[in-house]
């Protein structure tokens, strides 16, 4: 039982780091209806910028919350010099050009700060505690409820306020939306600048734990990728959910699975997709678009 | 006084000229209609007060000159328009399609009032209020966009081919709503329609347009039933 446990609370605390960076894609594809690969290298270059400033003698929270900020107008201005000219257009050209980005960003850091791997601080003190005779820690417990918090912010924001009403008009319909008088461009902008700042928040969670390098996240961005489809596009909790049950089932299967075993695990997410797609195609949570002629 | 006047307007598409001298004139609180054969360019000179293609020549509205401005800045203006094929957000529910036209307001109380206006003046929206835009019929769909529209508090409010699609018992309703909200509001209308007595039924005036140009422009009783009327709508 208590291993049992363990294993649940462990790959809530993976899954949470597959969350947020999920929650990132969703918030892109809500505001802008593209998928943004590169949300991953954003995420990491993030972390590499709260690096830099704890470097400078910041401390760690005020480090992690000035690169949420300046991650904020980064995504800001990516989108506006460099994914405006593919949005309306072709969207495989968007998605290539998205992985162009990836590219981008990782060699970037890679050029800054090496290939090796760097120590981050954790935002989280490293005691564990005993629950029902599994030991966890701290991290994991505050790296989850982190997840909770952005997930009900962000279904806030979407259902719940103007400003979430526009960003979603806007990835619907941008046309009618500027009838309406919304500045298109405008929202466009804070949807990535959004996306970039929750990114940041993944990088700064997960960074402690893996060691900063250009491509922490590559795999981590794999998962957030099958968590949005198994979760829903569209959906917040869906995507939180599912990375969650991606994060334990893995973990599961991983120890519970002879054949699976710690070096399969991977292909945990992958069967969890094929069947998802195969009985549900807008996913778990997601909202079928039906539309009358 | 006149709320919105264009001169000589011309636009392109690409290469391609669609307007070659528009010219109207919208009296505040009056209704105007655009008459003329398919791609005489009715559906281009709205798009072109509103922003939404690029036009040459002149484009005033309520003393400012709007021509190179954006829809979202027309928007602002005061100048609702209401594409053809209908523009409302079919993943929207009817509910949020209307906030969404409201988006540009402030007045909480005043956005409510008009909310339930536009349900008073279109009592089937009312039953489909959490129904998404894409579920509606098509009629439904024409009475949320000019619902949308009007949730903006428009001074003018453009109409891109109301009865497209509909039944003809359904366009009628649409149009006699649409005189009503004239009627209570006062609001401008420019109206683009390929039904003459539907259009008639509407307007004071009407611009005859031929590939791109003004030709003609009289009263409603003076139109009906002129030559060049009947070659607008033939295109003959």
């Amino acid at each position: 039982m208590g291993t049992f446990l363990q294993l649940v609370v462990d790959g809530l605390a993976t899954g949470s780091i597959y969350a947020a960076l999920a929650l990132a894609i969703v918030l892109v594809n809500q505001s802008t209806g593209m998928i943004n690969f590169a949300q991953g290298g954003m995420a990491v270059l993030s972390a590499y910028i709260a690096y830099v400033l704890t470097g400078w003698g910041v401390p760690l929270i005020l480090a992690i919350v000035g690169a949420v900020v300046v991650s904020f107008a980064l995504g800001a201005v990516v989108e506006r010099l460099l994914v405006r000219r593919f949005e309306g257009g072709d969207p495989d050209t968007a998605i290539v050009v998205t992985i162009g980005l990836l590219t981008l960003v990782t060699g970037v850091c890679a050029w800054i700060w090496g290939y090796n791997n760097i120590l981050f601080p954790s935002l989280f003190p490293l005691d564990t505690v005993d629950v029902l005779g599994a030991v966890v820690s701290i991290r994991s417990i505050g790296t989850i409820l982190t997840i909770v918090v952005i997930m009900v912010l962000l279904q806030v924001l979407f259902i719940g306020t103007k400003l979430g009403l526009a960003l979603r008009a806007v990835s619907f319909n941008p046309q009618s939306a500027a009838l309406s008088g919304l500045p298109v461009g405008r929202l466009l902008m804070v949807g990535w600048g959004l996306a970039a700042a929750l990114g940041a928040v993944a990088g700064a969670l997960v960074a402690p734990e893996l060691t900063l390098t250009p491509g922490m996240l590559d795999t981590s961005l794999v998962y957030a990728l099958a968590a949005v489809i198994i979760g829903g596009l569209n959906s917040p909790i869906g995507a939180v959910v599912a990375a969650w049950a991606i994060g334990v089932l893995e973990n599961l299967a991983s120890v519970y699975i002879p054949l699976i075993g710690h070096d399969l695990k991977v292909v945990v997410p992958f069967i969890l997709v094929f069947v998802v797609l195969i009985l549900r195609p807008q996913g778990l949570f997601g909202r079928k678009v039906v539309v009358r002629v | 006084m006149t709320l919105l006047e264009l001169t000589d307007v011309t636009a392109f598409y690409g290469p391609v000229q669609v307007l070659d001298g528009v010219s109207l004139e919208v009296p505040d609180g009056g209704a105007v209609g655009i008459l003329g054969a398919n791609g005489a360019g009715k559906t281009t000179t709205l798009r072109a007060i509103s922003g939404m293609v690029r036009a040459g020549g002149r484009i005033v509205f309520d003393g400012y000159d709007i021509r190179g401005s954006r829809p979202e800045q027309t928007a602002h203006l005061g100048i609702a328009h209401v594409p053809e094929g209908r523009g409302t957000v079919g993943q929207f529910t009817v509910r949020e399609n209307l906030r969404m036209g409201a988006y540009l307001r402030r007045d909480r109380r005043g956005i409510a009032e008009d909310v339930e206006y536009c349900l008073d003046l279109f009592p089937q929206l009312r039953e489909r209020i959490s129904s998404h835009g894409g579920m509606l019929s098509g009629g439904e769909q024409q009475m949320l966009a000019i619902a949308r529209a009007f949730m903006a508090k428009p001074r003018l409010l453009m109409l891109d081919e109301a009865s497209l699609g509909l039944a003809p018992g359904t366009a009628k309703t649409v149009y006699e709503s649409i005189r009503r909200l004239r009627l209570e509001t006062g609001i401008a209308l420019l109206v683009v329609e390929q039904n003459a007595n539907l259009a008639f039924s509407l307007v004071d005036t009407a611009t005859v347009l031929e590939t791109g140009r003004s030709v003609l422009t009289g009263t409603s009783a003076e139109l009906k039933g002129m030559d060049e009327i009947r070659r607008a709508y033939l295109g003959g």
